[in-house]
């Protein structure tokens, strides 16, 4: 039997299915010692253990049948898994605008194997054609997989290739541009792009899903078909994250790319803007602007025949791709009782920078400070920022915060402490000279920084009190 | 036509000659603590409710580029789906905005010895399966279900009923309201741990469906360890005769009711075999079988039939089909006082949400109607043959043309014969159009639970907790002396253990027994908690030579008590000879 025969079976298992001459896909009988079982074979999960044998049954069913207990197997025929999927064309229409797709991994849109129950993932446009027919209705797409990692897996070489493949898209002039991405680590790489690419005269948007598009209840379908909007039509030229408003199916949020952050383990409404409001509110019928300072649109294809393209050279002029990062940078969450190794460790190991998550308004504990004091004698640029995520860095009002400054640390406002990562990586990719890195990181770029908080940039309610009761009954969720 | 011969009325012989065949699916609620995938409390009902969430249903597509049928039905319909949530008894895993945590244990080990009495043959290994449903009554658009077993059986009379399998899975919304594009669902039972028991399709008549699901009700309620009441144990009905097909009758809460709805659908197959044959005979074909429709709101200005006035002044459209073919069919009497066209009328409520009533209209229908001059000039857009009967139906413009094109799918399947669906069970026996029957297409695995091991050593400590069977208690109560009556009713409530515990040295068996299903069922609808009746048995207080007269109100005083831990015995023997005369 050759490998894909057995696929995942190890040990008592693999040897199970060799000895009766069957492998996965075999349409099987097994004798057992509690009775006769019919079904499929199907592929065994490598962390699984090795004693078991999945069939899935003809009423849909799987289960799985102790090898030890197996008496005899035969096979009654074979149903070879095909993972073909149709494939309709996407319908172009030069009245409408053009938008461009890129994957960097996760599924947007996916369709069943019911005998396998394999997920397959879709993402041509014809594909996604066949899952969210609506998208016809907004643009012509085109699409390209440029990575398949999952979230977390996104590293450097991804943000750098996806920020140049964005800048050449919008060289080439689609109306905006919509990046598929894993939402754990999706405000990185928001992050990130909103430092790389500068002043897009298109829409920019972040897009994923929060339950996988393999559930009839998924919101990857209205997540991808808001994003797309947004970038079809939308008049906010910035680099963004489209993900549900609430949970409920109603409208999603466009939010800022450096002030927006993944605040829920699971939750479809999980992004949320921090210290400000969301720019946008995206629905079926359009985009609702929710504040009046954003960076407008300066091209579209739809614009007036001859003006278009003067104002694309116009536009194009402006935008400008810096795609650097250097990963010698880190983020230290700072806990009560941290003690001056923790930061020795990295300057030792050659690290550029780092940007510490303080408590409060900016704060370590005192056993830190030598090596504060050491990182800076490194060359090692040291910032700092707030773990209470809300609020800005404020280190004269205790002296602790004097203290701290006073060994170069610097603070960064109401930058996310992510944000400032990210940023800090950005800036260190550009120059060798420290004193750059530092005035790179304290000039506001894309709204990482920003110049007030107003009093609804923070709004945490706490269910069980009467007003908050009354306030969910009265909106859907 | 001969009438719709009464239910009850027939022999055995003639339900065989219709190839009469039965199978049940049982569903039965678990007496758990918790639900089944989360940790909020079970068995609790809401009254009230903190919010609402929307949510749409969307079908996700097969690898062939094809969409499950009912899903495709459901998706059709464009409901929205309104969830009302109690913050005490739902959490953010059944409202699908987080994933399951491991599956509840208690849930399993009951379900393990359920699995056991139906002697199914056990798996070695329970997977987590995702069932699609896009009617809305799971928030996750998927319900989690698992299977322990295959091929067991339940001995009904002197026959053994085939059992295909037993499953385990979480239970669904409770529907409020289903009003055109909008349904509602309350959430508080969804998740509760409930068995699925599948029999094979072997009844053969009404009667025997209902001695079925009898057994099988007395059998889960042997363990001591399942819900009661309203709505904890639900059939669905599979019927269907010979030249038919499966039909389900969904969610019959009641086991005296299936014995009409399974004879009613019996007949309602026969009626739709005898119009296809007609059909037949008239030289219509299935295969491009063409009903021509059209707008006619113009033509319709001056109508006076109170409906499409009404529609007009709404700004609504009519809509019209001609059926060729189907004279004279569409009032045929297919159930007790439903004729064919009512399955057009619950196709178009159902699918296009026009469910205000009426919501359509037929040429062949006497009284109440558009005039003849109005019915000419929509025949005449429409053409086809003068003969054939039309249908108008009103409404929202999207909502009446998918009215249309489902009209004449439904007239498309009256071709074929029997259409394969959900039908739900309505109170007098008879059944309307639920949905189309869904697949075993709709299932695949649960990603995000891993496989959990059922060994041998698992299997056999629930032997060891595992009830007797009904029919050994049965045989035991017999010994007691008890009649066929007494006996069905201990082991029905679940008590027959307890009784035959205390039985033994009971000097009056009968006695204690109606003390143990007719004054402890009267007690429990004074709305009296009763205790567990295992602690009765250190009472003793029931045996003595008090009047009979006497024991309903000493059971009373023991229950109000909280039973022989609060009581005492001693206490209990005082209350008892306080009460005596």
């Amino acid at each position: 039997m050759s490998e894909d025969c057995c696929q995942g079976y190890r040990g008592p298992g693999r040897e199970l299915l060799e000895r009766w001459r069957v492998g996965v896909w075999s349409e099987v009988r097994v004798e057992t010692e509690h009775g006769a079982f019919t079904g499929i074979v199907l592929p065994r999960s490598e962390t699984a253990d090795d004693w078991h044998l999945v069939l899935k049954l003809a009423s849909g069913y799987n289960i799985g049948l102790d090898v030890h207990a197996v008496r005899a197997i035969r096979e009654l025929g074979r149903r070879e898994a095909h993972y073909h999927i149709d494939e309709r064309s996407f319908p172009r229409d030069p009245q409408k605008p053009f938008v461009k797709l890129f994957g960097t991994g996760g599924t947007i849109a996916s369709r069943l194997d019911y005998r396998t129950g394999a997920v397959i993932p879709a993402f041509s446009p014809g594909e996604l054609y066949g899952s969210v027919p609506e998208l016809a209705e907004l643009c012509n797409l085109e699409t390209e997989q440029l990575y398949s990692v999952f979230s977390e897996n996104m590293g450097p070489a991804q943000w750098i290739g996806t920020a140049e493949a964005v800048a050449a898209q919008i060289r080439a002039g689609a109306d905006g541009i919509v990046i598929g991405h894993g939402t754990d680590t999706m405000h990185h790489t928001a992050a990130v792009l909103s430092f790389m690419l500068q002043k897009p005269p298109v829409p920019v948007v972040m897009v994923g899903s929060q339950r996988s598009s393999d559930r009839p209840s998924s919101d990857a379908p209205l997540n991808l078909f808001h994003a797309t909007k947004a970038a079809a039509e939308s008049d906010l030229a910035e680099v963004m994250v489209c993900m549900f408003g609430p949970t409920s199916d109603e409208y999603g949020l466009l939010h800022r790319g450096t002030r927006v952050r993944k605040m829920h383990a699971s939750y479809r409404s999980t992004f949320r803007t921090l210290g400000d409001t969301p720019l946008a509110m995206v629905g079926r019928e359009g985009v609702t602007p929710l504040r009046t300072t954003y960076h407008h649109r300066r091209f579209s294809t739809r614009g007036p025949e001859n003006a278009t393209e003067s104002a694309r050279v116009e536009a194009l002029a402006e935008f400008h791709c810096v795609p650097c990062f250097d990963d010698r940078a880190s983020l230290v969450y700072y806990y009560p009782g941290m003690k001056a190794d923790v930061i020795d460790a990295l300057v030792d190991s050659g690290y550029r920078g780092i940007i510490l998550a303080g408590t409060g308004l900016g704060h370590v504990n005192r056993p830190v400070y030598p090596a504060l004091k050491r990182a800076r004698d490194a060359g090692v640029a040291v910032f700092m920022t707030v773990q209470t995520l809300w609020g800005f860095t404020q280190m004269y009002v205790y002296e602790t915060g004097r203290a701290i400054m006073g060994m170069g640390v610097l603070p960064l406002a109401n930058m996310l402490p992510e944000v400032a990562y990210m940023k800090l990586g950005w800036a260190l990719g550009q120059t060798e000279d420290p004193e750059v890195v530092r005035r790179i990181m304290l000039e506001p770029v894309a709204g990482e920084i920003t110049e007030r908080e107003p009093h609804d940039g923070y709004l945490l309610y706490q269910g069980g009190l009467p007003e908050m009761d009354q306030f969910a009954m009265q909106h859907r969720k | 036509m001969t009438p719709l011969p009464a239910f009850g009325s027939l022999a055995a012989c003639e339900y065989a000659d219709l190839g009469l065949r039965i199978g049940l699916e049982v569903h039965q609620q678990l007496l758990t603590e918790k639900k089944l995938f989360c940790r909020c409390p079970a068995g609790r009902r809401s009254r009230r409710w903190d919010a609402r969430i929307l949510r749409h249903m969307r079908p996700t597509l097969s690898e062939l580029g094809e969409v499950d049928a009912t899903a495709l039905m459901e998706f059709k319909t464009r409901k929205q789906i309104l969830y009302h949530l109690d913050k005490e008894s739902v959490c953010t895993y059944e409202m699908d905005d987080a994933p399951p945590f491991p599956l509840n244990e208690q849930a399993l080990d009951i379900a393990m010895e359920i699995a056991l009495l139906l002697d199914v043959q056990p798996v070695g290994e329970l997977h987590v399966i995702r069932k699609q449903f896009l009617d809305g009554s799971i928030p996750a658009g998927f319900q989690r279900t698992a299977l322990l077993g295959v091929d067991g059986a339940v001995p009904v009379g002197d026959r053994r009923v085939r059992i295909q399998q037993l499953g385990l899975e979480e239970d669904s919304c409770r529907e409020l309201s289903d009003e055109g594009h909008w349904r509602t669902f309350a959430t508080d039972r969804l998740g509760t741990p409930l068995v699925e028991i599948v029999t094979a399709p072997d009844m053969r008549t009404p009667g025997e469906a209902m001695r079925t699901a009898q057994a099988i009700r007395a059998l889960t309620r042997a363990t001591g360890r399942v819900r009661r009441g309203i709505g904890a144990a639900r059939q669905d009905v599979n019927v269907s005769i010979t030249g038919g097909t499966r039909v389900e009758i969904a969610g019959v809460p009641r086991i005296p009711a299936i014995g009409r709805l399974a004879h009613n659908e019996a007949f309602r197959q026969k009626g739709l075999l005898a119009i296809r044959d007609a059909l037949r005979s008239r030289r219509i074909s299935g295969a491009g079988y063409a009903a021509p429709r059209a707008e006619v709101t113009g033509l319709l200005g001056n109508c006076e039939y109170a409906p499409v006035r009404r529609a007009r002044e709404r700004g609504e459209t009519v809509g019209a089909v001609l059926l060729p073919g189907f004279e004279a069919l569409l009032t045929r009497e297919l159930q007790p006082g439903a004729w064919f066209l009512q399955e057009f009328i619950d196709r178009v409520r159902v699918v296009a949400c026009l469910d205000r009533r009426p919501n359509l209209v037929c040429s062949e229908q006497l009284g109440d109607g558009p005039g003849l001059m109005e019915w000419n000039r929509v025949r005449q857009v429409l053409g086809g043959p003068p003969e054939a009967p039309v249908l108008l139906v009103w409404g929202h413009p999207r909502d009446v043309d998918t009215a249309l094109v489902e009209i004449t799918l439904r007239a498309q399947e009256a071709l074929a014969g029997v259409p394969a669906e959900t039908r739900q069970a309505l109170l007098d026996g008879t059944t309307g159009f639920e949905r189309v029957l869904p697949g075993p297409e709709r299932m695949y695995p649960d990603t995000d639970l891993p496989p959990l091991v059922m060994d041998t050593g698992r299997w056999e400590r629930a032997r060891e907790r595992m009830a007797a069977p009904p029919w050994a208690l049965d045989a035991r109560l017999a010994e007691r002396g008890l009649g066929p009556e007494l006996r069905r009713q201990l082991i029905a409530q679940g008590r027959a253990g307890a009784y035959l515990d205390l039985a033994a040295d009971a000097p009056d068996p009968v006695r204690l027994a109606v003390l143990f299903t007719a004054h402890w069922r009267r007690l429990e609808r004074e709305g009296l908690a009763m205790p567990d009746p295992a602690d009765l048995a250190g009472v003793g207080a029931f045996q003595a030579a008090a009047p009979r007269q006497a024991d309903l109100a000493a059971l009373r005083d023991w229950a109000r008590g909280g039973g022989a831990r609060a009581y005492g015995a001693g206490a209990a023997l005082a209350a008892h000879r306080e009460v005596t005369p």
